[in-house]
């Protein structure tokens, strides 16, 4: 009942968090230079032409009166018309949804893998040099960011050892029998290895880039929290029953260091989310973040505000399903 | 346990200089000293849970005629974890908060022991009634912090004489206890141990619960026995000055008019030398 009704807040709070970000961003691209009409227009157009087009897309009318319109129609459902291609913001962003969710979903897994590892092997191999390299390792994997980290991997696994793809999310010759835009999980579902491994291959290395500095972050929280843990009675206790140190740490003391670290990690994957916009670029990914850039570059104003109203939606949902996992997994929480 | 010296890994001086001592089946023998004498130190070194910068520089841990520091680690682990057990100092953070209390006292008895789960449930079910818990069901269902602390030092007790051990280490179990607790505590441990039989070191720094509860006593001061005698011998008159300083010292509850005495200089002095007298002959040998 105490959880109902701390999801109910969330959910209102949510909705003002989202109001304010639709009205800065919408105030935001109209100001600031650069006109979508303009974009659209071969070199010889006349001033009428100008202002014919504006009007049909309404850009003459003044901000809060465009504002009023945009709003009243997202709360239908409907987010307008992309300028650009002409077809509903919405079906446009919702497609593109699936690759990003997929790619930073998968960053995530690799990161707390990698990182999880870092941390466990840190600890068990405490005050030894092999402790020392993992800390350099993760030091360097940290001061590196992730899109230098894209290029890294780029020139080792796709020009000095191309062994990954390191261009698009499946290879265009491949006519893809699918029905969702959620490859990963189609191909799964549908039991075809040869497309899962194509699909994989290409989002690997982006994944890796994006993980790669989260990875760091997560391996150091988590050993400074399982560090403090280590040192706690029931620690010590469970050493003189007679289990080993590998059992001890990973049976007693790394359910109680999550918790700390879980925060961060729900924090650092929206961060994560963010970065698949320059990442995907680089590796011409055909996710939201290219779709964003393409958005910006053209000035196509609808699509710009039904992207980032979209990102929005997720970064606040990301921080809601970590709150709710932090409360699951303490049970003095969860007892009240 | 004979001859036992350790330091701190690359100190010039030793933490414990050849500590011998030793407890009978059924006896309880209270470990006494002032703070950094080396009691719970000695606790830690036979239940091996010395820590990393600590090292055992000579002697020997004898369990039931087996040398513990002559044993492969896992085979230390293993023999200590089945023969010996802990009553830790502070019940509020001796026990997981993420893990109920059943798993906690039967873990042991599963996984190191090869118990069934049936039988470990059930040795723990009769233990926690052995301590005075009325409703052991709830509570092996329960979580560390839906019990209080009385209740916690109970489980901790009942845990530490679940596998029938040979040899139980209480390190100073009512120090972090309220004072009309302790007593309480203190009788729950000696009932325990008197039914089980149990050999008992008792690290404590305080001789009165070590005259309520122990038979026989080592008194340390600096790393060094000073005393190792019989509660009967001890308490008319100890053979040691500094154990003597020490007694007299001890607060009087009978008398709550008189005055703190301390330790009087010349009796720290004197087993100071004793101390570096004997460290003279370790470097010398």
């Amino acid at each position: 009942m105490q959880l109902f009704r701390a999801v109910i807040l969330r959910l209102l709070t949510t909705a003002v968090t989202l109001s304010g970000v639709a009205v800065i961003v919408f105030v935001v691209i109209r100001v600031v230079p650069g006109n979508p009409i303009a974009m659209m227009l071969p070199p010889g157009a006349t001033d009428e032409d100008v202002a014919r087009l504006t009007a049909l897309y309404g850009l003459d009318k003044s901000i809060f009166r465009q504002f009023l319109i945009w709003a009243g129609g997202v709360l239908q459902g409907d987010f307008g018309t992309s300028i650009t291609t002409r077809q509903p913001v919405l079906g446009l962003v919702l497609g593109r949804l699936p690759a990003t969710l997929e790619l930073s979903v998968m960053a995530l897994v690799i990161a707390t893998v990698i990182g999880g590892f870092a941390a466990l092997t840190g600890t068990r191999l405490r005050g030894t040099r092999s402790e020392a390299a993992i800390d350099v390792a993760n030091g360097m994997a940290l001061s590196v960011p992730d899109f230098l980290w894209g290029l890294v991997l780029i020139l080792l696994f796709g020009v000095l050892w191309p062994v990954f793809h390191i261009s698009g999310r499946v290879t265009p010759s491949i006519d893809l029998p699918f029905t969702t835009n959620f490859y990963l999980i189609e191909s799964l579902v549908r039991l075809r290895p040869d497309l899962w491994w194509d699909i994989v291959s290409h989002m690997l290395l982006p994944a890796l880039a994006l993980a790669i500095p989260l990875a760091a972050i997560i391996g150091q929280v988590l050993k400074q929290s399982l560090k403090e843990t280590m040192h706690l009675d029931y620690v010590t206790l469970s050493r003189t029953k007679g289990y080993s140190e590998t059992h001890v740490i990973t049976r007693e003391a790394l359910p109680n260091a999550v918790l700390p670290a879980l925060t961060l990690v729900g924090v650092q994957f929206t961060f994560l989310i963010g970065g698949t916009v320059i990442i995907e670029r680089l590796f011409s990914y055909e996710g939201l973040g290219n779709m964003a850039i393409d958005a910006v570059i053209n000035r196509d104003l609808p699509l710009i505000q039904g992207i980032v109203i979209l990102f929005a939606v997720i970064f606040t949902g990301v921080n809601l399903i970590v709150d709710l996992a932090y409360a699951a997994l303490n049970p003095r929480l969860r007892h009240g | 346990m004979r001859n036992l010296s350790a330091r701190v890994r690359g100190a010039p001086d030793r933490l414990l200089r050849d500590v011998s001592l030793s407890v009978a089946p059924g006896e309880v023998r209270g470990l006494v000293g002032e703070s950094g004498a080396g009691k719970s130190m000695i606790g830690k070194a036979v239940l091996g849970i010395l820590p990393r910068a600590v090292e055992v520089l000579s002697g020997e841990i004898l369990l039931e005629g087996t040398d513990l520091l002559r044993l492969a680690p896992a085979d230390r682990r293993r023999r200590i974890g089945a023969t010996c057990a802990l009553i830790p100092q502070d019940p509020l953070t001796a026990l997981n908060p993420s893990r109920r209390i059943g798993p906690q006292m039967t873990d042991r008895l599963i996984d190191i022991l090869g118990w069934s789960r049936t039988k470990a449930q059930d040795r723990a079910r009769d233990l926690l009634a052995e301590v005075q818990i009325t409703d052991p069901d709830r509570v092996l269902r329960q979580y560390p912090h839906e019990l209080s602390g009385g209740m916690r030092q109970r489980v901790l007790i009942a845990a530490a004489f679940a596998a029938e051990p040979k040899l139980i280490v209480a390190d100073e179990p009512t120090t972090a206890l309220d004072v009309t607790v302790q007593k309480e505590v203190l009788r729950l441990i000696a009932g325990m141990q008197a039914r089980h039989g149990t050999a008992l070191l008792f690290v404590t720094h305080d001789l009165g619960v070590v005259s309520k509860v122990c038979q026989s006593l080592t008194v340390l001061y600096g790393g060094l026995v000073v005393e190792n005698t019989t509660l009967r011998d001890f308490f008319p008159a100890p053979a040691h000055p500094y154990a003597r300083a020490l007694l007299a010292a001890t607060p009087k509850y009978t008398d709550p008019g008189s005055s703190l005495v301390p330790v009087p200089q010349a009796v720290l002095d004197g087993v100071q030398a004793q101390v570096v007298a004997a460290d003279r002959g370790w470097r010398n040998g």
